[in-house]
């Protein structure tokens, strides 16, 4: 009888828009045939919108009945007037409709492999931890997962390495370093299954990954992307509280020991560009200052950041030029030549103090001081339109043209060995 | 780090500029029907003026975001002032762009959209334009561009070289009782300064109508407290 409640109110919420909020489903324990007489009253009230779940039979046995909001006040009279024992089995019944509501959607969308898993919809971080997992255990030969470090809140932070071999280079991409910018977990969701795909069908892929291992960063920055799902989209920074402010996150991507606490990151935890106490404070950052420390040989490492169509390189908290700008900035064209060979989508590049603003204490500034002299960030789609809210029909081809430029900066790494 | 003289086009200094640029040709053109985008910027250069500020000189496209995917780009010229002055204020624009006053095809969409929405019934409101993942229904694409062009007041007001807005998202549209047979709409608005990478907020009244166009008649900044921490449970 309750299925079929849920399933007509589901029909009816979905076609009606009709809510039950405030509706109550009460459990009434009459104790004699006289009160049993009673309810039998109550039930002929046609204006009262009862529907009795449990009909009043006989003295031993519940009474269920839901109760309309507008009615309760009334209902609740009744019983106490006449004495009729009662408890609330239901506290609010279009609560209970969404908690179910959620629980089916997330059942119906959970999918069973890699293959099954929608790349043209933006998921929440549960989904891509499953995801990560599944990507492992059906490539277990290629793909393993390390967890480099927990999040301020103590998420995992978790890193997909694809190796073919042991004391390999290695190659790092992260993307969702600033949780706002949802294209590049997104897109780093897309690469995992695209290496997976390719390698051993693309010659140049495979040769890649035959020489260099691959590290791929897809959620760097966990907290953050929970509490854009569960609060503020707009939400760029770690989740780390401030002392003695109430200003909560530091700005991951000012918060590197390159420049650090220059002109281009803010000193004021209210800010987005916020550079924190101190380099490496984040626990996200330390953990990937650790891991290509102790790593010791990244030969390139590419941090993905969304929106504006641009692929920049160090440095961003000096004008300075890097000692090896002439080849950055030509590995740049090539790489965006390319990405504009499938959908015509227009790239700017450039070192990133010329080309965007002045940042201090940024990542790749602190790859390239570490000698990782293939660093570079991307800024993907769009140019403002949609901003960081892109939709999801643009993930699949933003990831699509993004990989032919990492392909080029990969391929040329793997031709260039330093 | 003021450059003089020519700019590399594809630097932000020359795209700072033309942005303004751009939030100008908005004010002054932009409906519901027709609101624009920068595509590229071709040529740019400074220079310091004499009453202390700096011009730029612009030469860039524009396509308008209401013609599909990718409209035909238009062709404009600008000089954007700013000035040197000890509280700010705006800059100033002159702007031409070519065939501009040719572009009449979006007459019977902005006809049809006023009617509908001018009847006292009318009391549109929402929320999130477009949604978290991108969403914009097809009803409220014009109120998302109407949005964009009240915005645009706002965004070329508050410019300076250091500054370049862009509206992130319409937070919330709420329809006012019809004036002056103007449509009225209340609109909160997020914007998003790429430098500080700032969030900023704006509630803004605008009216419209087919021969009057946008007016920005009130706008109030909001304190936003996403930086706040949640209270404790």
């Amino acid at each position: 009888m309750k299925g079929l409640l849920v399933l007509t109110a589901l029909f009816v919420a979905v076609f009606g828009k009709k809510t039950f909020e405030g509706d109550q489903v009460l459990r009434i324990t009459p104790k004699d045939e006289a009160q049993i007489s009673l309810l039998r009253e109550l039930s002929e009230q046609e204006h009262l919108g009862l529907d009795f779940w449990r009909e009043p039979v006989h003295e031993s046995l519940p009474v269920d009945v839901h109760v309309p909001f507008h009615s309760l006040q009334g209902v609740r009279a009744f019983l106490g007037y006449n004495q009729i024992q009662y408890n609330v089995m239901i506290m609010d019944v279009q609560d209970l409709l969404d908690d179910e509501e959620r629980e089916m959607v997330k059942y119906r969308s959970f999918p069973r492999s890699t293959d099954d898993f929608v790349y043209t919809n933006y998921h929440d971080l549960n989904s891509i931890y499953s995801f990560m997992d599944m990507l492992v255990a059906e490539n277990s030969n290629l793909v393993s997962k390390i967890v480099i470090g927990q999040s301020y809140e103590n998420r995992p932070l978790n890193v997909l390495k694809f190796s073919t071999g042991a004391n390999r280079p290695g190659i790092w991409i992260d993307t969702g370093i600033h949780s706002r910018e949802w294209v590049t977990q997104a897109s780093g969701i897309w690469f995992s299954k695209k290496i997976v795909t390719d390698y051993g069908r693309d010659p140049v892929l495979t040769d890649i990954l035959n020489n260099y291992d691959i590290f791929l960063e897809i959620v760097t920055n966990p907290d953050g992307f929970a509490y854009t799902h569960s609060r503020d989209r707009m939400w760029r920074k770690t989740r780390k509280p401030n002392s003695g402010s109430s200003c909560v996150g530091v700005d991951p991507n000012r918060n590197w020991d390159a420049g650090f606490g220059g002109a281009g990151s803010s000193s004021s935890p209210c800010t987005e560009t916020y550079r924190g106490p101190s380099a490496h404070s984040e626990p996200e950052v330390k953990a990937i200052v650790d891991f290509v420390k102790s790593h010791g040989k990244i030969k390139a490492f590419v941090s993905i950041h969304s929106y504006s169509q641009m692929l920049l390189y160090p440095y961003g908290y000096t004008s300075t030029p890097a000692k090896d700008q002439a080849e950055l900035h030509e590995l740049a064209r090539k790489a965006i030549t390319s990405l504009q060979s499938l959908y015509n989508t227009r790239y700017t590049y450039g070192s990133i103090i010329t080309t965007i603003y002045q940042a201090s204490g940024g990542t790749i500034d602190w790859t390239y001081n570490q000698g990782i002299k293939y660093s570079y960030t991307f800024e993907l789609r769009d140019t403002g339109r949609y901003g960081f809210i892109l939709p999801a029909n643009q993930i699949v081809p933003t990831a699509e043209e993004t990989w032919l430029a990492l392909m080029a900066i990969m391929e040329h790494t793997k031709n260039n060995p330093y | 780090m003021a450059s003089t003289g020519d700019l590399e086009p594809t630097h932000y200094p020359a795209r700072r500029a033309a942005t303004v640029a751009l939030h100008y040709l908005n004010t002054h053109h932009g409906s519901p029907f027709r609101v624009f985008g920068l595509q590229q910027v071709h040529k740019a250069s400074a220079e310091d003026v004499a009453a202390g500020g700096r011009k730029y000189k612009l030469d860039f496209s524009v396509t308008d975001w209401a013609s599909g995917s990718e409209g035909p780009a238009l062709r404009c010229s600008a000089d954007v002032l700013f000035p040197q002055t000890e509280r700010h204020s705006g800059p100033e624009v002159q702007l031409r762009c070519e065939a501009l006053q040719q572009i009449n095809r979006t007459a019977q969409e902005e006809h049809a959209f006023y009617q509908r929405y001018i009847s006292p019934d009318s009391a549109v409101s929402a929320r999130d334009i477009p949604d978290s993942y991108g969403n914009v229904s097809e009803e409220m694409q014009p109120f998302w561009r109407l949005a964009r062009v009240a915005a645009s007041f706002i965004m070329l007001r508050e410019s300076s070289e250091r500054t370049e807005f862009n509206m992130a998202q319409v937070a919330s549209v709420a329809q006012q009782g019809s004036s002056e047979e103007q449509l009225m709409l209340e609109f909160v608005v997020l914007l998003h300064d790429f430098p500080s990478q700032e969030i900023i907020q704006w509630k803004l009244l605008a009216s419209w109508s087919p021969d009057r166009g946008v007016r920005v008649l009130q706008t109030e900044w909001q304190p936003r407290c996403p930086h706040a921490t949640k209270p404790p449970n």
